[in-house]
């Protein structure tokens, strides 16, 4: 098992993609987090505003460049051919997988880490102009505040789901555009649709299912009661998104032809 | 000895027309099972998720918890078919035949409510109200049909700061003198009417007068109501920010001063009578705190409501088109693999030793893919929107009446939404050549600007403007079935339908997008080795 992570390490750190798309997934989060931050208009008689939720706005954004960098380290290898030499040097498939997945996942859960610390302080310091401060009753924005040191791991937390979902969607679909179609239009649709469906019911299974949805509520600070989801099974519900794609994933690996 | 001919193998000439080039890319297009199974399916999740849309949409108004939900209500129709809101104070005469009314307005006045329906309970039904008159508050004279909701009418008024106005029929809107109206600058105002004509006039001393404006209201019975109005549309105001907003508003109330009434032709009735014409679903005050008083020729009416289109309608067609995200994402795959395809497996070499000419492969793929994908769209949309529209009716939802133009413009402005964003998948393939990475650039270019904009609270309303006008996101606009009225004060935000740009004014912006990805994809895919 070693040696099959170490193997994905290596071709991890060696494509020339990688890194970069890392380091714009980390810019781009931090900076529509500050742009959001530096965007709040709050008439004088204050609203009701989630200071850690705005300042993590970017993983929004952040988490479609970490779906493309999960997705291409499955379906990369299948277009190339990759596969099958790395098929034939770990015969046990889980295996392969289970070493992508790691390696994926650690590599996204540290560039997440650095994201996500560099938006809550950029929050922090661009809301604190606008008067978002403690002082005037909100949130205070510091991770020494409970809430807000949830939201900011369950983020990075977050992003490394993120991508263990997309990893196990290209090891069933394989292909990287229909992959990433597919990670994009789960994500996106659910929140959609919820928004023209109006029937209470619907609309909350909506809310309740939806793999972005339900994994943003973890960024929740405020108004905690008013969310279908307490934060935590939030993040639980795209982790059991995430499982249920790797188990396929896994599945069709050990029993297809690659 | 004979001598042997060479063999010379028949040589045909190859063609290698625009045409064959066409056909070349539709063959590959359609001996692609997953691209085919993948635009059928494109349709399917289009007309399958406006079905589930309009069946899950319940409109209901339940009296007790578990009674029977009843159909929510529509609102009335005007005479050009539109929804209206028709509910205000009306003093009026019958009018038999031509005529005319002439008044002098000396002061509106108003009163607001910041915190919801008041109590009325506690004394006066305008206890607690704030003074105050709103921007579109109108009093004046008015010439109708009946006093029948959405009937044709005309009307010459004093507004709270949009100055004298002439509206007609709901939609029609003229303005005459600007200015606020005081004991010390009254207006006059008279409507004369002649066979279906109502021409109105303004003056600010009662000796020269301005003809504002006529309207043409065919039809009109030969008596028609006539009188004194007033009504002050509901007071709002929305503040969206970032994570959150607030709203607050209330009904209004406006107060008119007319004097000097005087009518012209038959006026049968000896007295005026008074009217609250109340709609159904409107923010109007209750019965009782609107009125008239008069003293002598002295006319002092109070009113609440909006005589105007209907402005807050749910958008039934927008809500059939829910799946257009779906399919627009399939499409975009589909685009981008139409070219990255032929890249992963060298076929490009083949297709570009074939034709030379690269930018006509890039146009005849463009061709291909926006024909076949506007072919699906044009099925999908015309089959999901009625479909869509009769579920959302037996759930309860009434359907805003959609001329035929508006509908066609939806119908075919969709599919050439998908067809352009197809293309635009294409361009950018051949730019990136990878496709997980053209896929997000596309999706995030224009479902994710879309997302943000609409789904209420995520951004700032200044934002979500924005975001519908420069990124492809505004292509969307295309599906706006509401008319922005400028005599109507809403809220006009994205989330309730309104686009920052005409529809086919956004379209274009997603076209300008598609037009310079693909100069500069063909650009680059002559520039590089391929």
């Amino acid at each position: 098992m070693t040696d099959a992570v170490h193997a994905e390490w290596t071709k991890v750190r060696t494509l020339p993609g990688t890194g970069w798309l890392l380091l714009a997934a980390a810019a781009l989060t931090v900076a529509v987090g500050a742009a959001a931050a530096n965007a709040v208009t709050c008439p004088a008689g204050g609203c009701q505003l989630d200071p850690a939720k705005v300042s993590l706005t970017g993983v929004d954004l952040g988490q479609a460049i970490v779906a493309i960098v999960a997705v291409t380290v499955v379906s990369g290898e299948y277009s190339t051919g990759m596969i099958r030499l790395t098929l034939a040097a770990t015969p046990r498939r889980w295996r392969v997988l289970a070493a992508k997945a790691a390696v994926v996942s650690a590599v996204t859960l540290a560039t997440g880490a650095v994201a996500v610390l560099a938006s809550v302080l950029a929050g922090g310091l661009l809301l604190g102009r606008h008067g978002i401060t403690a002082a005037h009753g909100y949130e205070a924005l510091s991770l020494g505040n409970g809430p807000v040191l949830r939201a900011a791991a369950g983020s990075a937390l977050y992003l490394a789901l993120i991508a263990l979902f997309s990893v196990g969607v290209a090891a069933v679909v394989r292909d990287s555009a229909v992959a990433i179609g597919v990670v994009l239009a789960l994500l996106f649709l659910f929140p959609i649709l919820s928004s023209v469906i109006t029937s209470p019911g619907w609309h909350r299974h909506l809310e309740q299912f939806s793999p972005m949805t339900a994994g943003l509520y973890i960024q929740a600070t405020t108004n905690l009661r008013s969310l279908p989801l307490t934060p935590w099974q939030g993040l639980g519900v795209l982790a059991a998104w995430a499982a249920g794609a790797m188990l396929a994933g896994a599945l069709l690996l050990r029993f297809r032809d690659a | 000895m004979t001598t042997l001919a060479p063999y010379r193998p028949e040589l045909h000439t190859g063609r290698d027309g625009f045409a064959q080039l066409l056909r070349a890319e539709w063959t590959k297009f359609r001996t692609v099972r997953g691209w085919v199974i993948g635009m059928t399916a494109a349709l399917l999740v289009i007309v399958g998720i406006g079905a589930l849309t309009g069946a899950n949409s319940e409109c209901g108004i339940q009296n007790s918890p578990n009674g029977p939900s009843l159909a929510c209500p529509a609102p009335p129709t005007g005479p050009g078919g539109e929804w209206v809101t028709d509910s205000f104070y009306f003093v009026r005469q019958p009018l038999a035949g031509n005529g005319s009314i002439t008044v002098r307005v000396t002061s509106l006045t108003g009163l607001y409510s910041t915190h919801g329906l008041t109590a009325g309970g506690a004394g006066s039904p305008t206890a607690g109200m704030t003074p105050g008159v709103q921007p579109w508050s109108k009093a004046g004279i008015i010439i109708k049909a009946s006093t029948r909701s959405g009937s044709a009418y005309a009307a010459m008024m004093v507004t709270g700061s949009h100055g004298v106005r002439m509206q007609w029929d709901f939609t029609h809107d003229v303005a005459g003198l600007g200015g606020k109206v005081s004991a010390a600058s009254p207006r006059w105002l008279r409507l004369t009417r002649n066979g279906d004509t109502i021409t109105g006039y303004d003056s600010a001393d009662g000796a020269r007068w301005t003809r504002v404006g006529a309207a043409t209201l065919t039809g009109l019975p030969s008596t028609t109501q006539a009188g004194l109005f007033a009504a002050s549309p509901g007071y709002s105001v929305n503040t969206t920010s970032l994570g959150g907003g607030s709203s607050k508003g209330g009904p209004t109330l406006a107060t008119g001063t007319f004097e000097q009434v005087s009518r012209q032709g038959a006026w049968p009735a000896a007295r005026w009578t008074g009217q609250d014409l109340q709609g159904t679903m409107d923010l109007a005050l209750s019965a009782s705190a609107q009125g008239f008083t008069q003293a002598g020729n002295r006319l002092t009416v109070s009113g609440s409501g909006d005589i105007a289109p209907a402005t807050d309608n749910a958008d039934s067609v927008k809500k059939t088109l829910a799946g257009t995200f779906a399919g627009l994402i399939t499409v975009v795959v589909i685009g981008v693999m139409f070219i990255t395809a032929e890249y992963r497996r060298g076929m490009i070499r083949t297709t570009l030793t074939a034709s030379p000419r690269r930018g006509r492969v890039l146009a005849a793929k463009a061709v291909v893919l926006g024909a076949v994908t506007f072919a699906a769209g044009l099925v999908a949309a015309a089959i999901v929107i009625p479909v869509g529209e009769r579920l959302l009716h037996a759930s309860g939802n009434p359907i805003p009446p959609v001329p035929v133009l508006t509908w066609l413009q939806v119908v075919i402005g969709t599919a050439a939404l998908l067809a352009v964003s197809a293309v635009l998948g294409l361009a950018v393939g051949t730019l990136l050549r990878r496709s997980a990475g053209a896929v997000t650039a596309v999706i995030g270019a224009i479902v994710l600007p879309y997302l943000l904009a609409t789904v209420p609270g995520i951004l700032p309303v200044g934002a979500e403007q924005w975001l519908l006008r420069v990124t492809p996101a505004a292509g969307f606009a295309v599906q706006q079935t509401l008319t922005q009225y400028p005599q109507v004060q809403t809220v006009y935000t994205p989330g309730t339908g309104y686009f920052p740009l005409a529809p086919w004014a956004g379209f274009a912006v997603l076209c300008a997008w598609a037009a310079a990805a693909l100069v500069l994809a063909l650009f680059l895919l002559r520039r590089r080795d391929a």
